[in-house]
């Protein structure tokens, strides 16, 4: 369970100070999907900047499972547009890169061997991630994530520079492996398509500074053939009229 | 396949320019007659006959100061460029110092640096590690300032301590930058080793050079500046290798 209250997340520019998140509440239960969309710019992914560690200058309270965020502590998978993998590294090793700082792990162990079987890319372990394609060194780094196992899997818009065929196979294959695992998974988008398709519950944001608009129950999330649904449009045209509406 | 085919080219196209200087180098000497231009051949022969009496011990001497003088370089360098590229503090302390002392001729340092440090090794090996550390901490800082953010941040994320990421991500991202600049130095730093070995020393490439020079024996003298070469080329050589090793990755 992940419990934010009251967070306010302000950037000092210079003598300027601008507000980037606006007193945002919400709840995320334990093995629940939760999509954040919104314009760019909207601090979708300041948000996760602060549940994944890394920006700890913010007021207000942020608990996972009833504990302040720690990334010492807690085990947090986080996959980034840009992959986040380490050049130097091959696919094994950056595979292993969690698992060996978390558990000082060195060998991969049979689940990861499996993980990477599902990803499909265990023909590439010796490979470099420039030798990869992007939709490669992504399946590289949500294996990362995943042999983790993680207590909090965050994306931030991890498929977005992927083409059009690469991202909707990746994204059945995250929702496979996720069904698997049950991670509570906070995942940004900014296209409502994989906002209706990944996400249980669709949160909306507004444009700058950052606030909740609405959080949308998602009737559509793990339906077989989805994008052949009315339901689907139906939701489609529902998301984009709160946007506009922000 | 295409490797190896680069390869062959490059160890071509050193074997042509050897031949042509040789083959310069003796037109030189039939068409001048001199004493001091003698045929490359008779140096060769000079080589062989000499190397192992009166040049081993010079050329072990030469090679044990540049070593040392680069492992000492990098030793030093290396943490203090990480530092200055890691931590902002550190570095907006110390970059002005080494701008400022960077383009200064290392070399007009010597007196200097001799009466502080005497005539000996201490000198030598000072001299060499002025010459090569300012690029080395130049380079390591600017290689820790262009890794990526987002190649940090999955490291936070992952709740890493500061000594793993210097493991996993400042080494390995920077260690290749680091033997370019020092192969780049190197060229400098052997002529600073000649330099240095020609006083307060009777061993080193440098010192027998000028020995054989002084005694006019001009065999000696061109065996003396070809082993120093061969040296220095030895040296480039291995270090080329090993980055290329290092920085398979790229």
């Amino acid at each position: 369970m992940i419990e934010i209250k009251d967070l306010v997340v302000k950037y000092r520019r210079k003598n300027e100070e601008t507000l980037a998140l606006d007193k945002i509440n919400i709840n995320i239960g334990t093995g629940d999907i939760y999509t954040f969309i919104g314009p760019s710019g909207c601090g979708k992914s300041t948000l996760l900047h602060v549940l994944s560690g890394i920006l700890r200058n913010y007021t207000g309270s942020v608990r996972i499972d009833g504990r302040a965020i720690d990334p010492k502590t807690q085990r947090i998978g986080l996959i980034l547009q840009n992959y986040g993998l380490l050049p130097w590294k091959n696919v094994y090793h950056n595979t292993m890169l969690g698992v060996k700082i978390k558990n000082d792990q060195q060998v991969m162990d049979d689940y990861g061997r499996y993980i990477l079987q599902q990803l499909g890319i265990e023909s590439l372990l010796d490979r470099y991630p420039k030798e990869l394609s992007g939709g490669q060194q992504q399946r590289v780094a949500i294996a990362r994530a995943f042999i983790l196992k993680p207590d909090l899997l965050l994306m931030d818009e991890p498929f977005s520079a992927l083409d059009a065929i690469s991202r909707e196979e990746l994204q059945d294959l995250f929702l496979k492996i996720w069904k698997e695992n049950n991670v509570t998974t906070a995942f940004i988008t900014h296209s409502v398509d994989e906002a209706l398709y990944l996400g249980s519950k669709i949160v909306v944001f507004s444009p700058a500074p950052g606030r909740i608009l609405e959080v949308v129950d998602n009737p559509c999330f793990q339906l077989d053939n989805l994008r052949f649904r009315d339901e689907y449009y139906d939701m489609c045209m529902n998301l984009r009229k709160i946007l506009d509406k922000g | 396949m295409i490797k190896v085919l680069s390869n062959n080219n490059k160890w071509q196209g050193a074997l042509y320019s050897l031949v042509l200087v040789i083959i310069i180098w003796q037109a030189l000497s039939w068409l001048l007659k001199l004493p001091i231009i003698p045929s490359p051949f008779a140096v060769l022969i000079n080589i062989i006959q000499i190397f192992a009496a009166k040049m081993e011990i010079h050329l072990l001497y030469s090679l044990g100061r540049i070593v040392g003088g680069i492992v000492l370089s990098i030793m030093l360098g290396v943490p203090l460029g990480f530092l200055m590229g890691y931590f902002k503090r550190v570095d907006k302390v110390l970059s002005p110092l080494v701008y400022f002392t960077y383009p200064v001729p290392k070399i007009a340092l010597l007196p200097i640096i001799m009466l502080l440090f005497g005539l000996g090794e201490a000198s030598k090996l000072i001299m060499i590690v002025l010459i090569i550390i300012f690029q080395i901490i130049i380079t390591s800082r600017d290689a820790v300032k262009g890794i990526p953010q987002e190649i940090f941040r999955s490291l936070q994320s992952l709740g890493a301590n500061r000594l793993q990421i210097f493991k996993e991500v400042i080494i390995p991202a920077s260690m290749a930058d680091v033997l370019t600049a020092t192969r780049l130095a190197l060229g400098t730093a052997v002529s600073i080793l000649f330099f240095t070995e020609t006083f307060g020393t009777q061993y080193g490439m440098g010192y027998f050079i000028m020995d054989a020079w002084m005694r006019v024996n001009y065999l000696d003298m061109y065996a003396g500046i070809i082993i120093l070469s061969l040296m220095g080329f030895c040296l480039f050589t291995v270090i080329d290798i090993t980055e290329k090793h290092i920085s398979s990755w790229r």
